[in-house]
């Protein structure tokens, strides 16, 4: 196997074992990159030399390709947008700086969805990134990039960040393992916010180790961020004991209705019935208000995401534009023309949308309603969980579709974040990994979420399965 | 004519005197080059988050309480969103629904009535920066310095009837404030900004008439003056059949008018929603209870304490407490030398108004209560006239020499020995026959006369006592 195929977890040992140098690797990972992004178009910016630090500990010098909404130093960060072109932060997020501590070697920023707003990736203004499982797909949105430079060995490990599922969703569309973990448990410092009261980052990795390795680099509390929780943070790798006896876990009717592709549902039943051999114990719960859900997100993020992206106005950085070359115009003027051009449709849209439930006369019945709604969702869980160590539904309720399919009609593509809103609603993590394919031979996700906090049992079923099966194995060829 | 009340409230906003900024560790300094003051946190680039500075709180709760309201435990903060290229993330973090303070009162003295006017609420907030309009260069700059210095808006009842009374209001609650030391309330430096809102109603109504909203009052005089032409200006209106429209408007201070501000209609809708990157929380009761105990005295407790105390007159008292400083420095004196009457007269007297003549505070004077306290000693011994004595305070306050030194080098010291007492004495009476034949006759007032001649022949050294008594014994006894 080559070098950029392994996981992480097996890159450090070699290296720990000076079998291997981190260059080798961040050199067989560039030429994967070389050979494979014209084509799959996982990056927005690629770096020629690794990002590193040469202070580091270097414990883990692995290549990881960081999602273009995360801000990296004096690096291009444009959250694959026009109107941030030529945007490079002062400053690191706190996962950069603790992944450069680390001894990480960045590749680069991975494409997404123009201020991930979308579940394909098409949105982004490079470009589609495509799936590497399948050129013609998309591989899922927002962190479509991430999550295709893993499948496509074009990186080791990748962070996304997941606002309504845009962890899970392209993890499952890609065949790998993604984790949202709690609100709060990763400092959002240097994550260009989408919905801040939704936003979480998270690991996409080859495996569940790999994944509890990378949240071990990057959780735990920040003084820059006052949203992340001031609590102790395990060593998750420890979760991974592949004991998983009389857990209780929940399978809610909500999440096998109509909508669902029979192909899905019958790998799910199939990963239910190799966790049942281990010991797990399942029951069908009701998540009553699982039906509001989309309805509810598309109006919080959206009237977050309206309020965020307001300071993209051409004054202090980024793209500047003047109403037919006219530079002496009112300020007014410039705004308009520089967010007219800089923006792409679906942000305007989601601009729109979230000015529209803030105003003055529909705030109560839209916006404040909504946050009602959401109280609601979250007590679904809080009740759920008094009984179960974890609740298991599928990732997404189709596989990755064409590119295109849905491009030209919102609602649908909206409805793709189907099973994964909830997660963000209710704050709680949730983690995406393969579970078989299909009959045209896209990956299929199933989906693990727990209480607050609670990775350490997420990461516990999920490497039970994943020792008792193989999906995790199969690799893409390009 | 019809009689009109006058009914007008008042908003102030307070710069705070914490050394860094609401969310972010940049200093608050005054006057320093442009933009020198910023950091990525301050000028609300991608990414970045704010991190409440604990201080403001316990400055706004200061302030809450020492204006008799009540403490909301919640704290939490809302977004403001309007476009303005002074405000780097086209929303201002304000607070909304839950203000710090609410419901209290303020004292003011309006004639000899002390009136209650009701504290609305008092919240949190962050300033805006500032532009500058350069006409040299067709454009305006933007300086950030001041983005993010954390402010206080005080919010009044319309509780108050005239623009005295709306002056005596600001006063007051200026005073207060700057018994708290939380503020420089410098209205010329833009710590202290006052709006007011005006309106007009016919005697015995109860219903509020169309209000105006005055901006960019920068005085205490712009406050009185402005409010008495808009009360006026709206009478006028009213009483030649015009309707008075809700509008914004500026006091121009050249003209002494005011001036409509919008010429076209500009609803505003900020769309306030509550701030997701500051995770509300509780105030502890204990807190607040602590708070409270440890609030310095106010003016008007000092002022009554200063009445029983030292057994000040009513209007003695009030002088002295219109200045803390002021006021800290008499209680020092009074410590040091039990005469609180003289102390008094010498405080609110001759050093005043040195302070008023220079434009300067006690803390620039270099004058310690020992040095005060030598002075008056001086000239309750007899070795100073009370005329010397006030030019000896002068000099020190030029020279900062002691007061020994000052009496020595200037030969201040009076002249009370009888031989040289004796020459002038018979020096004065050979010259004004007339005026002693009037004193033998019995008319003794005019002794005075020769006293002050004698005065002009010492320049003012001689002990007037003394010399009084030598002349009349010389003259009854010859
Ligand atoms: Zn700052």
């Amino acid at each position: 196997m080559k070098l950029n195929e392994l996981t992480a977890h097996k890159i450090i040992s070699l290296i720990k074992e000076k079998k291997e140098t981190a260059e080798s690797v961040f050199l067989a990972v560039k030429q994967a990159i070389d050979a494979f992004d014209k084509r799959i178009n996982a990056y927005a910016h690629i770096s020629e030399k690794p990002i590193k630090s040469e202070s580091s500990t270097k414990e883990f010098p692995v290549p990881i390709a960081i999602k273009d909404n995360i801000c990296i130093k004096d690096y291009p960060t444009t959250c694959s947008s026009h109107i941030l072109e030529g945007f490079r932060p002062p400053y690191n997020a706190t996962v950069v700086d603790k992944l450069l501590e680390s001894g990480a070697r960045i590749t680069g920023h991975a494409n997404m969805d123009e201020f991930a707003f979308g579940s394909s990736t098409e949105t982004s203004f490079f470009g589609p990134t495509r799936n590497p499982w399948n050129l013609e797909c998309v591989p899922g949105g927002s962190s479509g990039g991430s999550a295709a430079s893993v499948a496509a060995h074009e990186a080791i490990w990748a962070l996304g960040s997941d606002t309504g599922g845009s962890i899970r969703q392209p993890a499952s569309f890609c065949g790998i393992v993604g984790l949202k973990p709690t609100y709060g448990r990763v400092s959002r410092y240097g994550l260009i916010a989408f919905a801040s009261s939704l936003d979480q980052i998270g690991p996409l990795t080859k495996d569940v180790e790999d994944s509890a390795l990378l949240l071990n680099l990057i959780a735990g509390h920040d003084e820059m961020d006052s949203t992340s929780a001031n609590l102790p943070v395990p060593d998750y790798t420890k979760a991974l004991t592949g004991d998983i006896k009389n857990l209780k876990i929940g399978i809610p009717k909500e999440y096998f209705v109509e909508g669902i592709d029979p192909e899905v549902k019958e790998k799910i039943i199939t990963a239910i019935e190799v966790l049942k051999k281990k010991g797990a114990q399942f029951k069908e719960i009701s998540l009553p208000h699982t039906e509001y859900a989309v309805a509810t997100y598309y109006i919080l993020a959206t009237a977050e995401a309206s309020s965020n992206l307001a300071r993209f106005d051409g004054a202090q950085y980024g793209l500047r534009c003047y109403p037919k070359d006219k530079r002496r115009t009112p300020i007014i003027d410039m705004y308009e023309e520089t967010r007219n051009q800089g923006f792409g449709q679906e942000a305007k849209r989601r601009i729109m949308l979230g000015t529209y439930s803030l105003s003055s006369g529909y705030y109560d019945a839209y916006y404040l309603r909504a946050q009602k709604v959401r109280t609601l969702i979250k007590n679904d869980f809080d009740e759920a969980f008094k009984e179960f160590d974890a609740i298991l539904t599928p990732t997404s309720p189709t596989t990755a579709f064409k590119l295109g399919e849905k491009a030209s009609d919102p609602l649908s593509m909206y409805l793709s974040d189907i099973y994964t809103i909830s997660a963000n609603l209710a704050g709680i993590p949730a983690l995406s990994l393969p579970c078989g394919f299909s009959n045209d031979g896209l990956p299929i996700g199933l989906q693990i979420m727990t209480k607050p906090f609670d990775e350490e049992m997420i990461f516990r079923i999920a490497h039970t399965y994943e020792q008792n099966t193989d999906w995790h194995k199969k690799k893409v060829t390009l | 004519m019809k009689q009109y009340e006058t009914v007008i409230g008042l908003e102030v906003h307070l710069q705070l005197n914490t050394k860094t900024k609401i969310f972010c560790g940049c200093s608050t300094e005054f006057g320093k080059n442009p933009n020198s003051q910023t950091c990525p946190i301050c000028l609300g680039l991608p990414g970045t988050l704010p991190v409440l500075n604990k201080k403001v709180l316990e400055y706004a709760m200061k302030i809450g309480l020492a204006l008799n309201c009540e403490i909301n435990s919640l704290v939490k903060f809302d977004r403001k969103n309007y476009y303005y290229p002074d405000l780097p993330k086209a929303y201002q973090i304000s607070q909304y629904d839950f203000p710090i303070a609410h419901t209290g009162y303020l004292n003011v003295k309006t004639g000899n009535e002390i009136k209650k006017i009701g504290i609305t609420r008092a919240h949190m907030e962050e300033d805006a920066g500032k532009l500058i309009h350069d006409p040299k260069i067709k454009s305006s700059l933007v300086d950030y310095n001041r983005t993010g210095t954390p402010l206080v808006e005080i919010v009044s009842e319309p509780d108050m009837r005239s623009a005295q009374e709306a002056y005596n209001y600001l006063t007051t609650l200026k005073l207060c404030l700057q018994y708290l030391d939380v503020s420089d309330c410098d209205m010329e430096k833009g710590s202290l900004r006052c709006d007011a809102n005006v309106s007009i109603r016919e005697k015995g109504q109860t219903e509020l008439g169309t209000k105006t909203e005055l901006k960019n009052l920068n005085s205490f005089k712009a406050v009185k003056s402005s409010l008495e032409f808009e009360v006026a200006r709206q009478i006028k209106l009213v009483e030649s059949g015009e309707r008075i429209i809700q509008e914004t408007r500026l006091w121009d201070e050249h003209k002494q008018i005011t001036v409509s501000m919008r010429s076209k209609e500009e609803a505003h809708d900020y769309r306030y929603f509550p701030e997701p990157d500051l995770v509300p929380f509780m105030v502890e009761k204990e807190e607040v209870e602590k708070t409270k105990k440890n609030l310095p005295e106010s003016p008007s407790k000092k002022q009554n304490r200063f009445i029983a105390n030292y057994e000040l007159s009513d209007y003695d008292a009030n002088v002295l407490v219109q200045d803390k400083e002021i006021a800290d420095f008499f209680e020092e004196c009074t410590k040091k030398y039990n005469s609180p009457k003289k102390v008094c007269n010498w405080v609110t007297g001759a050093l005043k108004q040195e302070l008023n003549t220079r434009k300067i505070d006690l803390l620039k004077a270099k004058l310690s209560s020992d040095d005060l306290i030598a002075l008056i000693d001086k000239v309750e011994t007899g070795v100073l006239s009370n005329l010397a004595g006030k030019d000896v305070l002068k000099i020190k306050f030029d020279t900062g020499k002691t007061i020994d030194q000052i009496i020595n080098d200037h030969g201040f010291a009076q002249v009370s020995d009888d031989e040289t007492l004796e020459k002038v004495i018979k020096e004065v009476i050979d010259e004004n026959p007339s005026i002693i034949e009037q004193i033998k006759s019995g008319k003794e007032s005019a002794v005075g006369f020769l006293v002050g001649q004698s005065m002009k022949k010492t320049q003012g050294k001689a002990n007037p006592k003394k010399i009084g008594e030598m002349i009349k014994r010389r003259i009854l006894n010859d």
